[in-house]
């Protein structure tokens, strides 16, 4: 029982003709340990979300409750908060300032009244697990490629040790490659450390593979919530609000719909090629011993 | 949070004087002011009373808004009318201590009171009704003739405009760098002056590296798309006087003279 939101509404520019309302009534319990994707399209509130999460924006009107504690109690400490749920925000350009990369990873843990030695032992800590090659610590951030960068600005959150991550779409302008790389190394983190993860994406096929709940935010409220084959067997209401299931979904409702008798709940590639050897040659594919 | 400040505040509605030409608005404002400061005799404040509450009332804004304008000159109008009340040299009503109220000083606070509060409210309707970009187009056009002898103001009017439609891009980038920043644990709101100012550095590096990125890429953008100044450029949408402008013209000036004629026949009481 890490995080629960309780009817949490927030309403932008309130009492001007610019009024719009970002979450409606959003209720939601976040187990400790659970790797989430929050999916939605731009608008859909999902940004909104996840900075309710590390107050940092006040929710107009219901409760967020951290450990069972209501966060905007006077007397909870919203830094200590942060220290705890880390939010790794979209463009990296945004948190990256320092002259070195390694001076910029500590600066997180000295906010936290870490001692140099103590923050730069995070830092390093931090950096190898993101992989950054040694020779670049002492690099201007600045001169780093956009994966790179990321991969730092993950680290700069990372080395604050905390026990719920947040990244705000994470692959957005990433190459595939890149992409793999950031998520692969996002599961590792939440696999090592037990550390509950949350990922905001618009892309399924990204989410699916990782996650094992996703929640669906359409116009500030929560559509859909439960594992990713719940998720994805509502493929038509999650085409007519705009968002597709991955396309291995589709595919295998194609194949059923012509008869060949294959598992529609498959939603990785690898599950589909399971179900379709089984379909197509009667041999149970997790069995059978042969790769290609 | 720094999302809720907004300039020029425009008010989207659709009514006539939301699409009345910018250059309308400007000098129907400004013949306006010199009416509120040249007007004499309760006949006259009734005539701009009357005609502004009618283009308020046409303006479909709520009345609200424009009062939000109102309370940041509160203080103002509170100091203007306290030295008229006491500082006017006159006939003594009351007299306590080390001050005097006179009648005309009595008059006179009243007076520039209202002028005050219809000034704010007039000029409001038209940066509520007109977009920042269309007051620097409406400015462009009324001062082209200044180019003729070296002002270069399509220059100033671009930059005029540019300026204006960053300052919400900037005001929201540096949005999100605090944000980014107090996620990991950065504090601005707490400790002396010189700690607060070197807590500032996380804010504005990555702030000055993404106006420099950004001017850089507006630059490139308007250079791929052949922009080489004023010169022989077209508007999208250009400013044409029409019908309801020339209206608008005559309404103003008839409100003009009407003032006039009764500060000239009918300058009393005041």
């Amino acid at each position: 029982m890490s995080i629960i939101l309780d009817k949490v509404n927030y309403v932008y520019s309130e009492e001007t003709a610019y009024r719009i309302q970002a979450l409606k009534d959003v209720s939601l319990t976040i187990e400790d340990g659970q790797f989430i994707g929050i999916i939605g399209h731009t608008g859909s509130g999902k940004s909104t979300l996840i900075q309710h999460l590390n107050g940092l924006m006040k929710a107009t009107s219901g409760t967020i409750y951290f450990h069972g504690q209501d966060i905007y109690d006077e007397d909870f400490d919203l830094r200590e908060l942060r220290n705890r749920v880390g939010l790794v925000f979209q463009y990296p350009e945004h948190q990256l300032f320092e002259t070195t990369i390694f001076d910029d990873v500590c600066f997180g843990p000295k906010n936290q009244g870490l001692t140099k030695d103590e923050a730069g032992l995070r830092a390093f800590e931090a950096l190898r697990n993101v992989g950054m090659p040694e020779e670049l610590y002492y690099q201007s951030p600045f001169d780093l490629s956009g994966g790179q960068k990321r991969r730092v600005a993950i680290a700069g959150v990372l080395a604050m040790k905390p026990e719920v991550l947040i990244l705000d779409e994470p692959t957005a302008g990433l190459d595939p490659a890149g992409r793999d790389e950031i998520l692969d190394l996002v599961a590792r983190m939440h696999k090592e450390r037990g550390i509950t993860v949350i990922l905001v994406s618009h892309s399924m096929e990204d989410v699916a593979k990782y996650v094992e709940r996703i929640i669906v935010m359409n116009q500030g409220s929560v559509m859909l919530d439960g594992n990713p084959k719940e998720v994805f067997r509502h493929y038509l209401e999650l085409e007519a609000v705009g968002l597709a299931a991955p396309q291995v979904t589709y595919l295998m409702h194609e194949l059923k719909s012509k008869g060949l008798m294959v598992d529609t709940d498959a939603t990785t590639v690898a599950e589909a090629r399971a179900s379709l050897l089984e379909a197509l040659t009667g041999i149970d594919a997790g069995k059978a011993d042969f790769h290609r | 949070m720094l999302r809720d400040i907004t300039l020029g505040q425009y008010y989207p509605a659709n009514s006539v004087i939301h699409k009345l030409d910018p250059r309308v608005k400007l000098f129907s404002t400004m013949i306006y002011i010199i009416s509120l400061f040249c007007f004499k005799g309760i006949a006259a404040l009734l005539t701009a009373t009357v005609f502004l509450i009618a283009v308020i009332r046409t303006s479909k804004v709520p009345f609200r808004f424009m009062v939000k304008g109102l309370k940041a000159i509160v203080i103002l109008m509170i100091i203007t009318a306290a030295f008229n009340l006491f500082l006017t040299p006159g006939e003594p009503l009351v007299s306590f201590w080390i001050f005097t109220i006179t009648a005309e000083g009595l008059k006179n606070a009243i007076l520039m009171a209202i002028r005050l509060t219809y000034l704010i409210l007039g000029t409001s309707i038209m940066t509520l009704t007109t977009t920042p970009n269309q007051l620097t187009d409406g400015l462009e056009k009324s001062l082209m003739p200044l180019s003729k002898i070296g002002v270069p103001v399509h220059a100033i009017a671009m930059m005029m405009s540019i300026a204006l439609r960053f300052i919400p891009i900037l005001i929201e980038e540096t949005d999100k760098i605090m944000k980014a920043q107090m996620a990991r644990g950065a504090d601005f709101v707490s400790g002396n002056l010189l700690q607060r100012v070197k807590n500032m550095i996380p804010l504005l590096v990555p702030l000055f590296v993404s106006a420099f990125r950004r001017a850089d890429d507006l630059a490139m953008a308007m250079e791929a798309r052949c922009y080489n100044g004023g010169e022989g450029r077209t508007k999208m949408k250009p400013l044409h006087y029409e019908r309801r402008d020339r209206l608008a013209y005559l309404i103003v000036l008839g409100y003009f003279a009407i003032v006039l004629v009764c500060r000239t026949f009918l300058p009393f009481p005041m």
